[in-house]
């Protein structure tokens, strides 16, 4: 075989794994989007879930989402965000440098059934936090830390060496180099991060249902103190997400529209994931011109 | 050093006696005396590899980011000791600034780049801003190609223009001494030339030190020369003297082009 045959060989072999992913990837978001579109209304985003009857909705469910999200984020990214410049900035190239970034890779590739099972036992049990928004905040923060850390982290070393030096030289302080130069410039790489990180924390089941609970009990939208049990914004009640109610819906649903109900609420799930991706290119690349004044 | 010519005529301002500088067990510069003239151009030549840019980078610890790194000997800005402990470096750095091989401004426009090492010194009155920003881009003669253009990345200008712009933003926060470490060996002839006038426009009201591998640029531009060779001082006297008349027959080797 000569090597214009060999190159065609392998571009040819190359497309056709190309079509393989892209076909399996259509393939599911079609079916889900496909069986699941025709039951999401506004009715079925507006209203609650029933037990028995058939009808309900995901209200509850989506918003214990998207507020557990919120809370996730608010306590990771600034965990996150520190350990990511110690490690980029700061940290030594020594043994105990590399035990951090050891435990990180392992922390980000543990099951997140074990993360589910250990917050359990500590935070619902232990600390007695009970089924509670703020235990699975805990949970998803462990989940989430590992990945959001890493990508802060790589996105601060994407910095070339020149404008830390170039901040130094002209008399700033290594904190203000950081803040005001490095960071500034790793600003869109780190809100990529974050708006994926967010998908998986928005999608994820398994942690939560030993943390967060499986009941969405009725709360009251106009209620804003977060400290009264019945306010939507109270953190210590228990809050099926929507992943969670698609799970239990499928396993344990006896409504006679269960079917209908995870059909509809995974083509939701997926449509909020991906807005949250094309949300962070967006996002990323104005928020990199507005700091750049890159045309 | 015995010369007596590496005391130049001028006030001192800055002094260095003996500096030894060591990358853990490899020393690289073995003990160099050399003293610079204040509103002068000085300009550190050699082969690569002499010591020339870790000399100046001693001089605004630049080498402290450096692990492993240790530095003997004395060096003094004026009367204060550069490397004593109880030195501010951030407040040595404002005072003797720095123009880098490869042009890296900040990922901001032309007037951020500019302004920024004022910003975060606590200037914030906008008329002194545009002030400074337009003194200091007038100064490294790159004000009329880019004041129609001042809010664009300075990213998207040429490879010279945004070297100018960072001897722009160095000259904003109005240092004593400019430290340029082969500030032009990454550009074009013409973008050299401009850099060049540059200099010879700032260095009324500020002491330049050059590191160069360019030695017509060193002659045409420069007041005194050090050559150095294998971190040895090995002369150092007036330019005109240095290249016309070298002491040394390494020097005039180097300058014949016999070796580096």
């Amino acid at each position: 075989m000569n090597s214009k045959a060999a190159n065609n060989v392998a571009t040819g072999v190359i497309y056709a794994l190309v079509v393989a992913v892209v076909g399996i990837l259509v393939f599911l978001l079609g079916y889900i989007l496909i069986t699941g579109v025709p039951h999401v209304s506004f009715h079925f985003l507006t209203s609650a879930a029933e037990s028995f009857k058939s009808g309900g909705g995901i209200r509850d469910q989506l918003f214990n989402s998207l507020y557990l999200l919120v809370l996730t984020l608010l306590i990771s990214f600034p965990i996150a965000l520190g350990s990511g410049i110690y490690l980029s900035e700061y940290a030594p190239n020594n043994w105990f440098t590399n035990i951090i970034r050891t435990a990180i890779e392992v922390l980000s590739s543990l099951p997140s059934v074990v993360v589910g099972l250990f917050g359990y036992l500590l935070f619902v049990i232990k600390f007695n936090l009970g089924f509670s928004i703020l235990a699975g905040a805990i949970a998803l923060t462990f989940f989430n830390l590992p990945l959001l850390t890493r990508s802060i982290e790589e996105s601060l070393e994407d910095v070339p060496d020149l404008q830390r030096e170039a901040g130094l030289s002209l008399g700033l302080s290594r904190w203000k180099t950081i803040t005001g130069i490095v960071f500034p410039a790793a600003l869109p790489g780190i809100l990529t991060g974050i708006i994926l990180s967010a998908g998986r924390v928005f999608g994820e089941a398994a942690a939560l249902i030993y943390t967060a609970g499986q009941s969405a009990p009725m709360v009251s939208y106009s209620n804003w103190n977060p400290f009264s049990p019945a306010s939507f914004l109270n953190p210590m009640r228990p809050a099926e997400t929507l992943a969670v109610h698609i799970w239990k819906v499928n396993t344990e649903g006896v409504t006679p529209d269960a079917l209908q109900i995870s059909s509809g609420a995974s083509a939701v799930l997926i449509v909020v994931i991906l807005l949250f991706n094309l949300g962070a290119r967006f996002l990323g690349n104005w928020v990199y011109k507005r700091m750049t004044a890159a045309k | 050093m015995e010369n007596t010519s590496t005391k130049a005529t001028t006030k001192q301002i800055i002094t260095s006696e003996d500096v030894h500088l060591y990358y853990g067990d490899f020393e690289a510069l073995h003990g160099i005396d050399l003293d610079f003239g204040e509103h002068e151009i000085t300009a550190l030549i050699g082969p690569s590899g002499c010591g020339k840019s870790t000399y100046l980078r001693c001089l605004n610890r630049m080498n402290d980011l450096i692990p492993g790194v240790k530095i003997t000997g004395s060096m003094k800005l004026e009367d204060q000791d550069i490397y004593a402990p109880k030195v501010d470096v951030v407040d040595l750095r404002k005072r003797v600034g720095m123009v880098f091989q490869q042009p890296n401004p900040f990922p901001f426009s032309v007037y951020e780049n500019v302004a920024y090492g004022l910003r975060l010194a606590g200037v914030h009155d906008k008329s002194i801003l545009d002030e400074r920003v337009e003194t200091s881009l007038k100064q490294a003669a790159i004000w009329d190609e880019v004041k129609d253009n001042l809010y664009d990345n300075a990213l998207s200008f040429s490879g010279g223009q945004q070297q100018r712009i960072c001897v722009a933003r160095v000259l904003a926060v109005q240092p004593e001494v400019v430290l340029l470490d082969e500030p032009t060996s990454a550009l074009d002839p013409i973008s050299s030339a401009k850099i060049e006038d540059t200099l010879l426009n700032i260095h009324d009201k500020y002491t330049v030190i050059i590191v160069t591998h360019n030695m017509q640029q060193a002659s045409r531009i420069s007041d005194r020369t050090a050559f150095l060779l294998n971190g040895n001082l090995v002369e150092y006297d007036k330019t005109e003297k240095l290249f016309m008349n070298p002491e040394k027959e390494e020097t005039s080797d180097y300058l014949n082009g016999k070796f580096g």
